[in-house]
């Protein structure tokens, strides 16, 4: 079961708080923590990108710390043929292959469409996680998506792909607000999880290796702020922890993810997941899946 | 059609050509700013009717929009249009390739159903010989400007002065004569909120409109998959000797290939696409799924797929996915 809590978090410090410092957004709907790394890199430093980006340079300077910059086939950003609706365009990334044979584990996934006017979707922090993620996002024009991938040595490992995209996945209201029953519902939570030991399911999207494929998804309109009167409101973060409280994995979360925003990740197999997820209205959307 | 509307089509045109000015942006042909010429070819396929094949292909610049089956048929009082295609432009070729075959020009459209591929050559037509199902004109009236804004992006040049035409909202089921040309009209949905299907009598052709695909994957932006197989069963028991899909070649079969191969798709698609959900796969992943080898004959199969977990995805989550 789900537990709703309006959780009114004192004041803008403690929005701010939630917010990873390194998702930086650009444009008017900026995150009240959207600061700029300290580390960030010399832009002569930010290798010349291969998609040919007119924004890479400006995005990588800004959210790459230091380390090295890779242009990584292991990095796999699997999108389909074309972008049928994009207020939910689905994206999958996968970058187990960067960890295999014993190579440093991945500790951050940064999924970035250089064109939007909210160019970071998510900032997932692994912790326990395997790096892979898959979700839906909005999509504003013609862009580049990809996932910066940051390693335990610090390298960057960069993958991704162009896609073509009509006008309005960022500045269209989403079909809640339309429909007007967006509050009967915010929050609603539905998941489940499927691990190695369910047999057949073990040729298809189950992991190996006492891991657990996860899915969740909420109910909220993922407001952008970019639509006329409709002020940015959306959900921020989500963290997902153990039985016994240990974090699992965490992410910040920009209101480039699609309304009714998805998520699916890999964790261990150690049981229940509890998750929580704040959105910017300092409300808590909190349960938990059992195995 | 109104000033803003002609001012958002330029607008629309302006895009594109920046686009292609812009250096350094691979993927898409960009250089395509100047469209062709329409040269729709027909086919003879029964006395005084002819089918004007559409690419087997998604919407692109390369074919102009020029997707969709269209069916010509003679009439004493003028040519019989059943879907005028995509774009002004088509509509004229139409036409024009009409009064060459019939001696008549087109004296009436049938519209089968909203999509822009069957609907927007309506735009080459005086809009009082425009007819389709009362459905049809209400989901043009809601979304045939967005449906056409989508294809003014793909098609630039080629949608030139495509101002969408609302066609009469006044077809009825039952039999008809026009032109001493003896036809039935058959009022189904599924594909869309309204579907036309239409009989010829003298050639005993059945005209399916998109509610049958052939050899080429099924599109479902406005489906229900239910009343689509209910159309099917409906269209299987309607006696013809020629089926032509909207999409795909003629069935001349006589043993319903083409009806059978749209239920197998759409059955098919429905299962895998809840299988999907229950195994624990993102959007992303029900896209990747393999597609059976019995429609490896099917053109854009892996792109219709990937279009219908859009349509489908969210809703079979929101009724599979446990509640937490
Ligand atoms: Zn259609």
């Amino acid at each position: 079961m789900v537990r709703r809590i309006a959780a009114g978090l004192a004041g803008k410090a403690a929005l701010a708080a939630l917010c990873v410092p390194a998702l930086a957004i650009v444009g008017p709907a900026a995150c009240p923590a959207a600061a700029q790394d300290p580390q960030a890199l010399d832009r002569a430093q930010v290798p010349a990108d291969p998609l040919g980006s007119p924004m890479w340079e400006h995005h990588a300077a800004g959210l790459l710390t230091s380390g090295r910059i890779l242009f990584d086939p292991r990095v796999a950003v699997r999108l389909p043929l074309l972008a049928e609706n994009q207020h939910v365009f689905p994206v999958t990334v996968d970058a187990r292959a960067l960890e295999a044979n014993g190579r440093p584990k991945v500790r951050r996934i940064v999924l970035l469409a250089d064109l939007n006017p909210i160019p970071v979707a998510v900032d997932f922090t692994l912790h326990r996680a395997a790096p892979f993620l898959a979700t839906r996002i909005k999509l504003d024009q013609r862009t580049p998506v990809r996932a910066l991938v940051q390693t335990e040595d610090g390298t960057w490992h960069v993958g991704g792909q162009w896609i073509d995209a009509a006008g309005g996945g960022c500045s269209a209201p989403p079909v809640s607000r339309a429909r007007g029953d967006w509050a009967d519902h915010l929050g609603e939570a539905r998941g489940a999880m499927w691990s190695a030991a369910e047999g057949p399911q073990l040729d298809g999207p189950v992991p190996p290796g006492g891991m657990a494929r996860l899915r969740l998804a909420f109910r909220h309109p993922m407001d952008t702020g970019l639509v006329e009167n409709i002020p940015p409101y959306f959900i921020e973060s989500l963290k997902l922890r153990d039985a016994g409280g240990a974090v699992l994995a965490e992410m910040a979360i920009a209101a480039s993810v699609a309304e009714d925003p998805a998520f699916t990740v890999i964790v261990p197999a150690t049981g229940a997941v509890r998750f929580e997820a704040v959105d910017t209205g300092g409300l808590v959307f909190a349960g938990t899946v059992q195995p | 059609m109104s000033a803003a509307w002609a001012c958002r089509r330029r607008a629309v045109l302006r895009g594109l050509v920046a686009g292609a000015l812009a250096p350094a942006l691979p993927g898409a042909a960009l250089a395509e700013r100047f469209a062709g010429a329409y040269d729709p070819q027909a086919e003879a396929i029964g006395d005084g009717l002819w089918l004007v094949r559409g690419a087997d292909e998604p919407i692109s610049f390369a074919n102009g929009g020029a997707i969709a089956n269209c069916a010509i048929l003679a009439s004493d009082d003028g040519a019989i249009l059943f879907d005028p295609g995509a774009s002004r432009g088509e509509g004229h070729a139409l036409d024009a390739l009409a009064k060459r075959l019939t001696g008549k020009a087109v004296a009436r459209v049938y519209i089968s159903h909203l999509h822009p591929d069957h609907a927007l050559g309506a735009a080459a037509f005086a809009p009082a010989m425009v007819h389709a199902l009362p459905a049809t004109r209400a989901g043009l009236e809601r979304e045939g400007e967005a449906l056409a804004d989508g294809m003014y992006r793909l098609l630039a040049d080629w949608m030139k002065g495509t101002d969408l035409v609302l066609p009469r909202p006044d077809v009825r089921a039952g039999p008809l004569v026009f032109g001493g040309r003896s036809i039935e009209l058959v009022a189904l949905d599924g594909h869309t909120s309204g579907d036309l299907a239409l009989i010829d009598h003298a050639t005993g052709t059945l005209l399916a409109g998109d509610l049958v695909f052939h050899d080429r994957a099924p599109a479902t932006p406005h489906a229900d998959l239910a009343a689509w197989r209910a159309a099917l069963d409906r269209l299987e028991a309607l006696p013809h000797r020629l089926l032509v899909p909207g999409h795909g070649p003629p069935d001349a079969s006589g043993r319903h290939h083409a009806i059978a191969q749209t239920r197998d798709w759409l059955g098919w698609l429905e299962e895998t696409l809840r299988d999907c959900v229950k195994r624990g796969l993102d959007m992303g992943e029900a896209g990747e799924v393999p597609i059976p080898a019995r429609f490896s004959g099917m053109k854009a199969a892996r792109y219709e797929l990937q279009r219908s977990v859009s349509h489908f995805y969210p809703a079979m989550e929101a009724s599979l996915l446990p509640r937490l």
